[in-house]
Formats: C-alpha cells, structure tokens, sequence
C-alpha cells in the first residue's frame, strides 16, 4: 500500500477543510472558503517536515486538522500507531481512539500570550494533560512538572507562578512543555518562533532541535519563514491556496525548486548579507492573494504566475496534479518539465561562528 | 513518558536557559506569584471610590443583618397619638433626651399638629430593654442599641408615619428587605444568564442563534408594563413572604437578558483564544474546557456584572412597591415607605417621609461604584 | 509647488552646504512614568541620519527603536516624556531646530511632522480609517500641508497612488481599506507619507506584518522613491535580513542606547560589539541546509525598568569585564572612523568578526 520505504507515521490523502460561509439572520451558507483544498502528505517517523506558505494559504488550518482541533471535511488521514499494528484512520477514531490519538499528536501554538490561560499556574498548565487523561495526580503530577520544565530550560522552582510573569520565549518553553508532558510521537508545531525576538528565536529553535533527538520526535513545522524553515526542516511541502505545491527534501529544494510559487518565495527572502544585495533573479508576486471562496480555474497560482502560458495554466477543470520530479520530490505545475527554476546557492554548512 | 525519564536533566550542555524571572525588590509580594483575585484586590484598592462604594454597601448590608438590634422599634410599633410627628434632634446635658412633643389642634380644620417641646424630657439610653425579637433570627433578646428608656416614650428622630410608626425603625427594617430582593433576583437572573448564555456562546451555530432570538424577545418587551401585570397577576391571597419571592422572581425575569448577552460574548471571544483550543487537545472533555477553562476567565467579569445589576434589581422593586403593586404592608420595603410619600399634601406637612428615597439614592450610588470599580479591576493581565 | 513624485528622477536634493546630516540625535532620554517607577524607555541615543540615506535602527523587542522614533516626530506623550538630550533637525537652507525643545502640539513641530517628516506604521489595516475612502484620506493628507484646489489634490492622488504601485489608481480612489490586501493598505500608507515631498520618511516595522513576497515589493518601493526622490529614510526593524537588503547604514539599540552604528557592510561584516556579533550570528541563513544549530545569546533581554548598571549588556555577554563592565554609566562611544562608532569597552582591542 505504501510506496515510501519506511511506513509513514501519519498518511494524509485528500484532505478537505472547507469552511462555510454563513450570511443573514438565521446563516445561511452562501459559499466555502476551501482553507484545505485536497491535500495529500506523508509524514516519516523521525523527520521534520517544514510546512510554508503565505498567510492564508491553509497550512495553520490543515495543522489544525491534523490535530482534529478542527474537523476535516473530506479526505483521509492514517496515523500509524508504532506498535505494529493496523494504522487508525484518524477521521472514523472513537471518542477513546481520538483522545489517544491526541496524547500522541500534540501542538505548540504560535501565540506565547495567548495560548497559556492567564489564570493557571505552570502547574496546572503542564499538568492538566496528566489529568485529563488520568495518568498522574498528587505528587506524582508535581514531579513529572517539574521534571518536564527542568527539561525545556525552565526552573521547576516557577511552577506555581502565573504565565504573566515570564518573557515570550520561557512562554513558549511552557507550551513546548504542555505539548510534551503526555510523551507524544508527533508534534505539529504551529509558527512557534515567529512571534519571539531574534535571539530567543534561536534558543527556542535549538531547544526543538535538541528535544527532537532526545525524545524521537516526528515534527510538522508549521512557519512562513523560510530560512527558519530550512534550518529546522529535513523536507518541506510548500502550500498556496488550500493545495500543496511542491513538496521535496528541503537541500534540493532550496537550491533548486521546481514550482515557480516556491521560487517566488524563496526570491523573496531577505538574506542577512548586504553583498548579496541584487545577486540572484528576483521575483516579484503581485499583492493580492485570490479570495480562497473563489480560488481561480485551472493553476490556482497562474493568475500570479510569471510562466504561466494562456490555454495551458488556466484551463477551468484541470489543475495540475502533484507528479514526482526527480529526488524524491513531487510538484503540482503544468510546466514543470519545461521550466528551469533558479534557487538560493548553497552556503556551505557553516558561516564562520561570530 | 519512560522516554522522557530516561534522559534526565538533559536540559543540554550547550542550551542556554533564560534567567529566571527576577523577584522584584520592595515590600509588596512579587507580582509575578500572586493569584488573579490577590491582583483584581490590589487594583481595586486604588480606586478611592470603589472603595467608598464598597464600605457603604457593606454597612448596609450589616444594617439589614442586625436591623432588629439596631431599630429601636419594631416594624409592628406605632402610636396612634402621634401621626406625622416630626423629627426630634437627640441632646445632652449629662444625659441624652429627646424633647416631647406638645399638641395643637386647627380650630377649623380639626388638624392635629406636633410641635417639639423642649420643657418635656424624654430620656435616651444605649442598650435600653424594648420589645423581643430573635438576633439573626435565633437568638432572643430585647436590648436594642439606643431608643428611649422608659419603654413607649416617643422618640421619633426621623419623625412619625401617618399611623404613628417610627420612620427611623421602618427605615432599618426596610433595609432588610430592599437590599436583599435584588441579591434573589440576582441569583435567578445569574444562573439563567450564565447557563443559557454560556451555552449560546460555547455551542454557537444554531443554538445561539435560537437563544439569542429568545433574549433579543425578552429585551423588546417594555419592562414596566410587563412588571405591573405579572404583578398584578399574583393571587392576593398570598402571603407578605410569597409575595417577596414572586417579586423578585419578575425582577429577574427581566434582568437576565442583559447577563446572557455578556456571557455569550465573552465566551464566543474565548472560544477563538489559544488556549481554549489547546485545552480540548489536552484531552479535556466538554464540561472540563467550560467550568475549569472558560469560566475562571470571564468570572471576575460576571461578579462585576452582578454588583451592577443588584441596584437596578433594587430601584424596579422600589417602583413596583412606590406604584402598590410590589410589597405590601405589613412588609416593609423602602418602596413601601414611599408609598406615604405619594400626596403633596402629605410631603407639605411631613417632608420627612422622603427619607427613604435617599437611602434608595445611597445604596444605588454605592453599588454602583463598587461595581464600576470591580469591573475595571476584574482583568489584572489587561495593563 | 513641491517637485513633482512623477516626473521621473527628479534631480536629488541639492545637499546641504555644510554637508550636515539631515538628523543629529544626541544623548536622547525618553522616560515613561510607570506605577512601577520611571522606565527608561530610550536612555541616552545618539545618532545620526546622512542626507539621502537609508539608516536602519534595529534592536530585539523592548530596545526603544520606535520610543526614539516617536521622540523625533514629538508623539511622546504622558505618561512618557523626553527627559534629556537633542534631537536637530537641519533644513536645507543651513537652517536648524532642536524638535526635543518643541512643543509637541505647537504649530512649529505641526509644520515640521507630517510635512517634512513623514510617518509610516507597522499595521496598514490600524492606521487607515475604515469609514473614509482611501482617496479622501490620501486628498486630505495632501491638502493639510499644501495649497491645492481639490480637483489638483485629486490629480496627484492619483499620480501618487500609480507611483507607489497601485494598478488602477483613479479607481481605487473610491476604495476602502477593508477592501485592499494588507501590502496595498501599505501602499496607501506610504503614498500618503509621500503627499508633501517629505525630507525624511521613519518607517516603523512596516514590513513585520506582511507576508514575504509582499514585503519584498515594498522593500523595492522604498529603495526606489528614496533613489527617486533623494529623501532620507529612517527605518526601523528588528530584522535583520530586511537591514541587510535595504540600509546605508545601521545603527544597533540594545535596552535605549545606541551600542554600534555604521556603515552596512561593517556592521554585517566586520561587527565590533558583542551584541551585534551575537545577533547576526543567531539568525538562520538561507543556504547553510537543515539540522544546523544557531548560536544564541543566553538569557532575554530584560525589562527596560530592570536596566542593569553598566554597560546594559554585560549579563548575556561573553565578553564582559567583572569589574568594568557591571558598574557605573556603560562604556561611553568610540569612534572607529568618520560615520563609525561603538559602545563596548573592548571596542578597537579586539579584532574584527571575520
């Protein structure tokens, strides 16, 4: 059934999110915004996939599926369990099956202010998992606190304090922590840098990393920044309005991507270096993100496209579909074979330690 | 989990831990340790007026607890040979008195009319032995806090009713009864606001619309109308206690409206927050995400929202009673005691009778100021 | 008439004869009134903006970037005040003002903001009023400063709406904001700066909000309206990646002071503070592939009321002197260079970053 040669850990085929659009005094639905418009993945045990794209373009939504934090209208999402047993299918779970399939699926909110409920102390915060699923009370909950904080960088010595009296980056520490308490094998981890400082940035992306090795974790990185992403990132899938792209480990990729939407954005990056001022083609999109109710026929990216070729890109009924291009990587373009795509040279592993 | 134990103090050799938040020095505890209600308290204890508000609605209530030690009659006391008697003013030389009153008659008129009479000597004491009751309805005794010495002198210090009775007892009994008929309400008002808001806010899609077509109903019926006739509505053969309970039971059928609408819109505000959505994925079933979540954060809120609905629960009794169709006598309310003041003629002769619309005054203001101040004090993250 | 924006490159400003910069702050103080006590929110700033320059203020959260920029257009209002310090202002005829002495609601500082210095903000969406239509607001803006009949306000609306890119702009007049995407509300924003030919435009983060491409094409606007029309630009950001692609120069704050200031390519290249090295050195690199660790700098940066004596850096520097660098003022400014200077006591002793 699985043509990748380790089983993925979570298997997402089709996957739809459509929101519907309610109007008037008694709502009726007028339309659907599709946030997640048939999306397929595989997720390997053990690796980092980076999920990027533009605000909008449905990657906190599908994060969120996922997670079942919100309910996926079509589609199916196969969740191996690890214990050499049958994969759940995460969408036909039982109330019990899903509140297992949620202590081994955990998520790091983008907010650090507005994911920890201010009236709670770390205590509660990390430990009510525990709780929730009864696995610890008394004593026993307060150690493994403690020892979960100790874990993340945090002195257990501050459980009994309220979130407000810690800087964004130990909030964020706080929910790595929450997330980790129940000892999942997945994290979806949903722009957990973006809202930090540069220098906590890289302490909290260090503490990921670390984490990662220590506990065997699988992640989903959710960010719309692209060097965070190839820093963290074994592969990446690149969304635009409710599809993916182009997916494909993130070194090839990077140096050289096969979707004119990937090689948009990565043009678009600005490098820290002011010699690389001007260096490389640049690629400028247009403003204006179509209206994801309406997302327009054909490529929903030819309306934004520079290669984009009338009577091919936007023929009503034929989107391109996601095809393999070579080194394991796959890309949804109808030009993909006859357009040389420039990426971002490679730097060598390591700019000299300042 | 064994995973994790596995590996302890992994924190990492290279990983670099943010320095603990520092203690902040001065006599105040750290704020950074204090409980949401340690934070709402200090904030609150700057505003002056909150605290004035606060004070004045706490002495109040501990009048209505202890009104029948306080009162120097009970609510049952009157002489008929002194209707509309005027106020007296308590002197001292060596000990207190009260001055009696002399009686004149209009040769035309037949009019009884009362005039102070500093030749008489009424004395007063403190704990002076008067009628009976029971303290906080248990205890019996008979000592009252002051009032005349010689049992059923008359001392009118706020003047007399038209049948005699003391303005000053009626006036502590009627504390009693006022500032208690707004809490019931309340509570009926909070628990159908809280429960049918709470639901239309955290269930949304068509059970908040239903609900809230049902609250928006409520709020477009005119409110005095609807009082008068469920007022009138109740048997008159009911008790002064029934009567109470019914009244403040139309009170709240009106007040709850308003309280739904704020729950609804503090938790549809709270569902979007973070971490709402994080405490479902921690595994916390429905009722769990509501009262050990969502409720905690919008309680401070809804305290404040209570103490603003108690004086206006306070004033509709008023003006049900003012109008006949609240309580009734024997029961006495501040609004029953207006009822004396309906006739000019009445208010040209004993202006008097217009004290207890002060106190409604005092007790409005003074609630609403404590409220004013515990809804601005009621978010402490909020700088 | 002020020189038209559309009238391709108009001739540059002719420089000022003395060749003063356009901007002087010096030993700038701007103190908020807390409960708490005085936060010293900018704490003796000093630097300078060239005419015809892009100078980048950057520093992590809390550092003062925007209180100084706010400082500068007299929006310092209770419970902040500026305590200490000069902020001149050089016109071009030779012509000086100290705005830190101005009143803030007086005609004098009136004329100078808005006319000759211009203000773009961080949240486009915020700073438009959603009841006006963006043509009203932008006529508005013109006519405020200039002597212009409606109908010529009208006309140069429209060339100032063109010039800053936006498709349409005759049309787009009778807009709302709510119906624009947060990059063309930007436009907008910036077209509206631009109304009276401004000498200095301070953008506060007006990228941090937008999505990458879209930032990328309002980095491009900028560098070209200040290539076109030679004003100065102060623009403020915490990100160093937008410095790299669009500064002359930089200048580096770190908790209200001004710890390294210079020309771009010394500041990337050759860094001489230790919180500049270790700021560029915790950023992720396009290019250097996945699973690399950054280098970060321990701790957070403190809250301003809980300064530290000394030279404010000295509890997360690596570097730091026991003794020297943990009592007193903090190392006074160095200068390396004419349009260099560094506030470390280390500065010129040790060698250069790379």
């Amino acid at each position: 059934m699985n043509d990748t040669p380790a089983a993925p850990l979570l298997d997402v085929r089709g996957l739809k999110v459509h929101f519907p659009v309610r109007r008037g005094p008694f709502g009726r639905v007028t339309g659907h915004v599709r946030a997640v418009d048939g999306v397929s993945l595989a997720l390997r045990p053990g690796e980092t996939l980076g999920l990027v794209g533009e605000s909008g373009c449905g990657k906190t939504t599908l994060g969120r599926a996922l997670a079942r934090a919100v309910e996926p209208s079509a589609g199916r999402v196969l969740y191996d369990p690890g214990d050499g047993g049958d994969p759940w299918d995460v969408g036909a779970l039982s109330r019990r099956g899903l509140r297992a399939y949620q202590r081994q699926v955990r998520v790091v909110f983008q907010d650090p202010f507005s994911s920890l409920n201010p009236r709670m102390t770390l205590l509660r915060i990390v430990g009510d998992p525990l709780k929730a699923h009864g696995l610890a009370s008394g004593s026993e909950l307060e150690d493994r606190v403690a020892d979960m904080l100790t874990r993340v960088g945090l002195s257990s010595r501050y459980m009994r304090r309220y979130p407000h009296a810690f800087s964004g980056g130990e909030r964020q520490r706080i929910s790595i922590a929450r997330a980790l308490i129940l000892g999942p094998r997945l994290v979806i981890a949903d722009e957990p840098v973006s809202a930090l400082d540069v220098s906590v940035r890289a302490q909290i992306l260090n503490l990921l990393l670390e984490l990662r090795e220590q506990l065997n974790l699988t992640y989903l990185f959710i960010s719309h920044d692209l060097s965070v992403v190839e820093s963290v990132c074994d592969r990446v899938a690149v969304m635009y309005l409710g599809k993916v792209v182009e997916t494909g480990p993130t070194s090839p990729l990077y140096a050289q991507p096969r979707h004119p939407y990937t090689e948009a954005l990565l043009s678009a990056v600005p490098r820290p270096d002011p010699r690389l001022r001007g260096a490389g083609r640049r690629i400028r999109l247009a403003d204006d993100l179509p209206d994801p109710a309406r997302p327009p026929a054909g490529c929903s990216f030819h309306t934004r496209c520079q290669a984009a070729v009338d009577g091919v890109c936007d023929v009503p009924g034929r989107p391109p579909e996601l095809a393999p291009a070579g080194e394991g990587r796959l890309t949804a373009c109808h030009r993909a074979t006859d357009l040389t795509l420039t990426g971002v040279p490679a730097l060598g592993p390591a700019v000299e330690g300042a | 989990m064994t995973g994790l134990a596995a590996a302890p103090g992994a924190a990492g050799t290279t990983q670099t831990p943010e320095g603990p938040p520092t203690e902040k020095k001065g006599g105040a505890p750290p704020r950074d340790s204090a409980s949401q209600w340690r934070l709402v308290w200090r904030r609150f204890r700057r505003h002056r007026l909150a605290m004035l508000g606060l004070a004045v609605t706490a002495a109040l209530y501990l009048v209505a607890i202890f009104a029948d030690f306080l009162a120097p009659f009970g609510t049952e006391h009157f002489d008929e040979d002194y209707p509309y008697a005027p106020p007296q003013t308590i002197q001292f030389d060596g000990g207190l008195h009260v001055d009696g009153y002399t009686t004149a008659v209009d040769n035309e008129t037949y009019e009884q009319t009362f005039t102070t009479d500093p030749s008489q000597r009424i004395p007063v004491g403190f704990f002076v032995r008067g009628e009976e009751y029971r303290l906080l309805g248990l205890i019996p005794w008979d000592r009252h806090l002051f009032g005349p010495t010689e049992p059923g002198a008359p001392m009118y210090l706020l003047g007399a009713d038209r049948t005699g009775h003391d303005l000053l007892s009626q006036l502590i009994h009627g504390t009693r009864v006022s500032m208690t008929i707004g809490l019931i309400g309340v509570v009926v008002a909070f628990v159908l606001g809280v429960v049918l808001g709470g639901l239309s806010g955290y269930l949304a899609g068509r059970a908040d619309t239903v609900i809230q077509r049902v609250v928006e109903f409520f709020m477009s019926l005119p409110s005095l109308p609807l009082w008068l006739g469920l007022a009138a509505a109740l048997p008159p053969e009911w008790g002064p206690l029934q009567r109470y309970f019914a009244i403040s039971v139309v009170l709240a059928l009106i007040g709850w409206t308003h309280l739904a609408r704020e729950v609804r819109g503090r938790f549809l505000a709270l569902r979007e927050e973070q971490f709402v959505t994080a405490a479902r994925l921690d595994g916390c079933g429905r009722r769990r995400v509501i009262l050990g979540h969502m409720l905690p954060s919008v309680s401070s809120h809804l305290i404040a929202q209570l103490s603003l609905s108690v004086p206006a629960m306070i004033l509709a009794e008023t003006a049900l009673s003012f109008l006949g169709l609240g309580l009734q006598a024997p029961v006495v309310s501040w609004g029953v005691l207006l009822q004396d003041a309906q006739n000019v003629r009445v208010l040209e002769t004993a202006p008097w009778l217009m004290i207890p619309g002060l106190a409604v005054v005092v007790a409005v203001l003074a609630l609403n100021f404590a409220g004013d101040g515990l809804r601005d004090a009621a978010d402490p993250y909020r700088r | 008439m002020p020189p038209d924006l559309t009238t391709a490159p108009a001739a540059p400003r002719p420089a000022a004869p003395d060749h003063a910069p356009l901007l002087e702050i010096e030993g700038l103080k701007t103190h908020v009134d807390t409960p708490e006590g005085i936060v010293r929110a900018v704490d003796g700033a000093g630097f300078s903006v060239p005419r015809g320059k892009i100078v980048c203020l950057v520093g992590e959260s809390g550092c003062g970037k925007s209180m100084t920029a706010r400082s500068v257009l007299g929006l310092v209002e209770p419970p902040s005040r500026i305590v200490e310090g000069a902020i001149r202002w050089h016109r071009d005829g030779g012509e000086s003002v100290d705005l830190a002495a101005l009143d803030p609601r007086g005609e004098a500082m009136r004329a100078v903001r808005g006319r000759e210095i211009a203000m773009v903000f961080q949240e486009p969406m915020a700073a438009l009023s959603a009841l006006h239509t963006i043509g009203d607001q932008v006529i508005e803006a013109i006519r405020l400063h200039l002597p212009l009949s409606r109908e010529e306000a009208e006309e140069r609306a429209v060339r100032l709406l063109t010039r800053v890119g936006i498709p349409r702009a005759a049309e787009r007049l009778r807009s709302y904001s709510f119906q624009l995407s947060g990059g063309m509300c930007q436009r907008v924003m910036i077209a509206i700066a631009l109304a009276c030919d401004p000498a200095l435009l301070i953008a506060d983060e007006p990228t941090t909000a937008l999505d990458v491409t879209t930032q990328a094409r309002i980095l491009d606007l900028l560098g070209d309206l200040q290539a076109d029309t030679g004003m100065s630009v102060l623009f403020i950001t915490h990100d160093l990646g937008v410095v790299a692609e669009i500064a002359d120069e930089v200048v580096v704050m770190y908790l209200g002071t001004v710890v390294e200031h210079g020309p771009v390519d010394d500041i990337f290249h050759h860094p001489q503070h230790p919180y500049t090295r270790a700021l560029l050195g915790s950023v992720p690199r396009l290019g250097t592939g996945p699973r690399q660790r950054l280098d970060t700098i321990r701790g957070t940066v403190p809250h301003p009321s809980e300064r530290p004596e000394g030279c404010p850096f000295h509890p997360r520097c690596d570097v730091a002197v026991a003794g020297v660098c943990d009592r007193g003022e903090g190392p006074v400014e160095v200068a390396l260079g004419a349009s260099r200077g560094v506030r470390c006591v280390h500065a010129g002793a040790e060698g250069s970053a790379s």
